[in-house]
């Protein structure tokens, strides 16, 4: 047994635990998407990422990945976790807005600009498609291909896999597919529709007529103060 | 020649060797490095070949053809032996002179290299300036052997530290010697050889172990891994067999870049005439001991240069790093302890058994033992491969070596390690060349690039440079990594381009320093290393891009515009170059150049005699 400290708490795991899981079983939150119960550890999103170590020495790893050793001290939350995780989801909302996941993880986390060009990208190359086509379904029909910008998923030469079975488990696990943000607009990335935390309303143009099932809404609040103003 | 049976053997063969051959018979040597080759020594090759056979004087003088000497610049070069005279940038008319001064012992003055202050000419070539500051210890080695000749090695002492090692009997001895000479990885990390290779030895034996030669030197700018592969290919497989007989390790693997098609033939020839020798294989000279070493090709790819990359490369797999721990000592190639270290690192190996440990510490400063190759290129007069003991000062490798700047404009800094690093600005040349020096100033030693530029560079274009290559040679696992280069270019392109505001700025920084936390390997840790040096010691040319939409050196395409100075003669020269057709102007008349026709190409510039056209 491996003992090991997250956030001053101490807990003792097997070896071969990982942080995320020695955290998780603390009940820490760790956001995490490219991983999933099942499927081996990839460590892509770098969503995971926890600080350890002490001092000028200490850095950031993906808890994901990361096995726990003995007498580790983990941080789960530390400003410079939090700064990392916040940049990563501006990252990724300047590049996949439509997927409700990352949206809901943006809004958790506080999210409210997105200072990049805006893409429009259909995959976030975190791997699950492939790991669930090798591990669960053992058909490995897809995988990686190219580095760097050119980097994609797909069959070995796009041909027609003929180990593919159509199970459609690679979209089942698919953080952008899975569930697709309907309420983003193409011009503002950010929604945070579903999770209520700055309500894209405010900014409609027929605001007056929308049925508003908050409240008291943090927009309305503030638009109904400058109307008293004004009408004062 | 036989298979070596024991060391014996080997020492006698060594005897014979040197023996059979007259030390006082002039030796015509040719550098013929990928380098020498691309400056024409293959036409000097030829016609010394030539002019000896029909002179009848194959028996009078010696021709050696070996690999690089370091003096690029001066290439195709010939020295002469034993003497030590030294031809730089020769031709082929040059070699027949050469050719007939040596047969009657004497020298053509008029060919020797001149020195740059007092213009004399200057005869030996330890007495020119490049040459006198360096302490060559690993390449001057590549003058006295041809590399495809494996008793050209041995007649030079090659193969005797391995002697000594296995006469020793004693494993635990050889990693107690690395370990006592402070060598440092020379890769890059410096990470303490000694204690690596420790690692690897405690490593339980019996199921496997590797030793791997990292030969994919990857940064742009850097080549000093190719000039001591291809020019003295022996040193590194006899680093290996010590290393593999001090670890206990059974295979050895060379890492090669698939782009060093010199450095693959050499070690190719190398590797067969060791295995025939009886110097790899079972039962090395009589030992007992036996090891393999086999090559593995690359594939185009930088991040493969990272070991977790190259040891999935090495499998077969696609080159994407992994989690470490678990460290390659521990699991590595196949699972199994795995060591790997760079071409120049393994170099060392045999000097330190040679010498001693000791002796080898003391070179260089403390913490910091031994020379260093380093590859001097870019605005510098004397560009080439530089070896100097660790510690020396930047301005002693600029000036008194290199020579100062190539133009009349001023040097203005030096990029270090490649991708990797960062900027080093001339006011702070007097900093000693280690491993902490250097990363303090906020650069890193690397593999030993070194990129000189003068104030005709533009860094925000450097910076540009080095995203650019770094986002098609990042793996694409890590979202930041993938991802924070794509945007860092696209952040640095805007600026280039005029386009640059001062938040996209901060917005650089704070990118650069997530990408810097989170991504898992060395390529995405550093990735923001170009951008982080130069906006620190040259955030006023950022500003300029941003502010006022200028390049101060020229270099930025859309924010530089050009024009034609009274210095016009009116020779129509660049009217005539022009590809777009956007200067007007009669014979005798002044010039002008159309900015809405202009492509901004340079043709003009290059082709005006008179120094008539201004970028601004």
């Amino acid at each position: 047994m491996i003992t090991l400290y997250i956030n001053d708490l101490p807990v003792q795991v097997e070896k071969g635990t990982t942080l995320l899981e020695a955290a998780r079983f603390l009940g820490f939150p760790i956001p995490t998407l490219c991983s999933m119960e099942g499927l081996t550890p990839y460590g892509a999103c770098r969503l995971c990422v926890v600080e350890i170590g002490e001092g000028p020495k200490a850095k950031l790893v993906s808890s994901c990945t990361y096995p726990a050793e003995e007498g580790l001290r983990v941080r789960t939350a530390s400003s410079r976790v939090v700064k990392a995780r916040k940049m990563i989801l501006e990252l990724l909302l300047a590049s996949c807005p439509q997927s409700k996941i990352v949206q809901d993880l943006a809004s958790a986390h506080e999210v409210r600009q997105q200072r990049f060009k805006q893409e429009y990208e259909d995959c976030i190359m975190c791997g699950l498609c492939t790991r669930m086509c090798e591990e669960q379904m053992m058909a490995k029909a897809i995988g990686f291909r190219g580095r760097g910008e050119k980097r994609s998923i797909g069959t070995p030469f796009d041909i027609r896999s003929e180990e593919c079975r159509l199970c459609g488990g690679c979209i089942y696990v698919c953080p952008a597919c899975q569930l697709r943000c309907t309420y983003a607009e193409p011009e503002k990335a950010i929604c945070g529709g579903c999770a209520n935390l700055s309500p894209p309303c405010i900014e409609k143009e027929k605001f007056d007529d929308m049925m508003c099932y908050m409240d008291p809404c943090v927009a309305c609040e503030k638009e109904t103060t400058t109307e008293k103003k004004a009408a004062r | 020649m036989e298979r070596l049976k024991s060391v014996d053997e080997l020492k006698a063969l060594r005897s014979k060797l040197i023996a059979g051959s007259d030390p006082r018979v002039p030796t015509i040597v040719i550098t013929a490095g990928t380098c020498g080759q691309a400056s024409g020594a293959n036409d000097l090759i030829r016609i010394t070949k030539k002019e000896l056979l029909a002179r009848g004087l194959r028996d009078k003088i010696r021709l050696r053809i070996t690999g690089c000497h370091g003096f690029c610049e001066m290439e195709p070069s010939v020295l002469v032996m034993p003497q030590g005279t030294f031809y730089p940038k020769l031709k082929i008319a040059d070699m027949v002179r050469i050719i007939d001064a040596v047969a009657k012992g004497e020298v053509v003055e008029d060919l020797l290299a001149k020195d740059p202050e007092t213009g004399k000419r200057i005869e030996k070539q330890n007495d020119i300036p490049f040459y006198k500051g360096q302490v060559r210890t690993i390449l001057a080695r590549s003058e006295s052997v041809d590399p495809i000749r494996i008793s050209d090695y041995i007649e030079n002492g090659g193969y005797s530290a391995l002697a000594k090692v296995l006469s020793s009997g004693n494993p635990k001895w050889v990693v107690d010697e690395i370990k006592a000479s402070g060598l440092r990885g020379r890769g890059g990390a410096g990470f303490p050889t000694g204690l690596k290779w420790e690692l690897l030895a405690k490593q339980r034996n019996g199921n496997g172990k590797f030793v791997v030669c990292n030969a994919d030197e990857g940064d742009p700018g850097a080549y000093m891994d190719r000039s001591v592969l291809e020019g003295n290919p022996h040193s590194i497989i006899e680093g290996m067999i010590i290393g593999a007989y001090g670890t206990g390790a059974t295979d050895g693997v060379i890492y090669v870049r698939n782009e060093y098609p010199l450095a693959i033939k050499h070690l190719i020839i190398a590797l067969r005439q060791a295995h025939e020798l009886g110097l790899l294989g079972k039962n090395i000279l009589g030992s007992g001991f036996s090891f393999e070493v086999r090559m593995v090709r690359g594939a185009g790819a930088f991040v493969c240069g990272e070991e977790t990359a190259m040891i999935k490369s090495i499998e077969g797999m696609a080159g994407e790093p992994t989690q470490r721990p678990p460290y390659p000592v521990e699991k590595g190639i196949e699972g199994k302890p795995t060591a790997i270290n760079n071409v120049e690192t393994w170099a060392n190996v045999p000097v330190i058994i040679n010498i001693g440990a000791s002796e080898f510490a003391k070179i260089g400063t403390k913490g910091n033992s031994g020379t260093k190759i380093f590859s001097l290129v870019g605005k510098i007069k004397n560009t080439g491969l530089v070896e100097v003991p660790m510690g020396t000062t930047i301005e002693k490798i600029m000036y008194d070596i290199g020579g100062g700047a190539v133009s009349a404009k001023k040097i203005k800094g030096v990029q270090t390690g490649g991708p990797s690093g960062g900027c080093i600005p001339a006011t702070l040349f007097n900093l000693p060349i280690d491993y902490e020096s250097l990363a303090k100033a906020g650069s890193i030693m690397g593999s030993g690039g070194m990129i000189v530029m003068d104030e005709g560079t533009c860094m925000v274009d450097v910076a540009r440079y080095f995203m650019n290559f770094l986002k098609d040679e990042s793996c694409g696992k890590c979202y930041t990594c993938r991802k924070g280069t794509q945007r860092m270019f696209e952040i640095l392109d805007d600026i280039t381009k005029g386009q640059g505001t001062l938040e996209s700025l901060d917005l650089l920084e704070e990118l650069a320093v997530v990408v810097k936390d989170t991504t898992m390997c060395g390529l995405g840790q550093t990735a923001a290393n170009p951008v982080l040096s130069t906006l620190r010691y040259f955030r006023d040319e950022y500003a300029e891009h941003i502010l006022n939409k200028r390049c101060p050196a020229g270099v930025c395409k859309e924010l530089v515009t050009y024009s034609i100075n009274e210095n016009c003669t009116g020779c129509m020269l660049c009217l005539k170059a022009c590809p777009e057709e956007a200067i007007t102007g009669k014979k005798k008349e002044l010039h002008v150049i159309d900015m809405s026709k202009c492509i901004k190409c340079g043709a003009c510039k290059s082709v005006c005699k008179f120094e008539a056209v201004d970028v601004k």
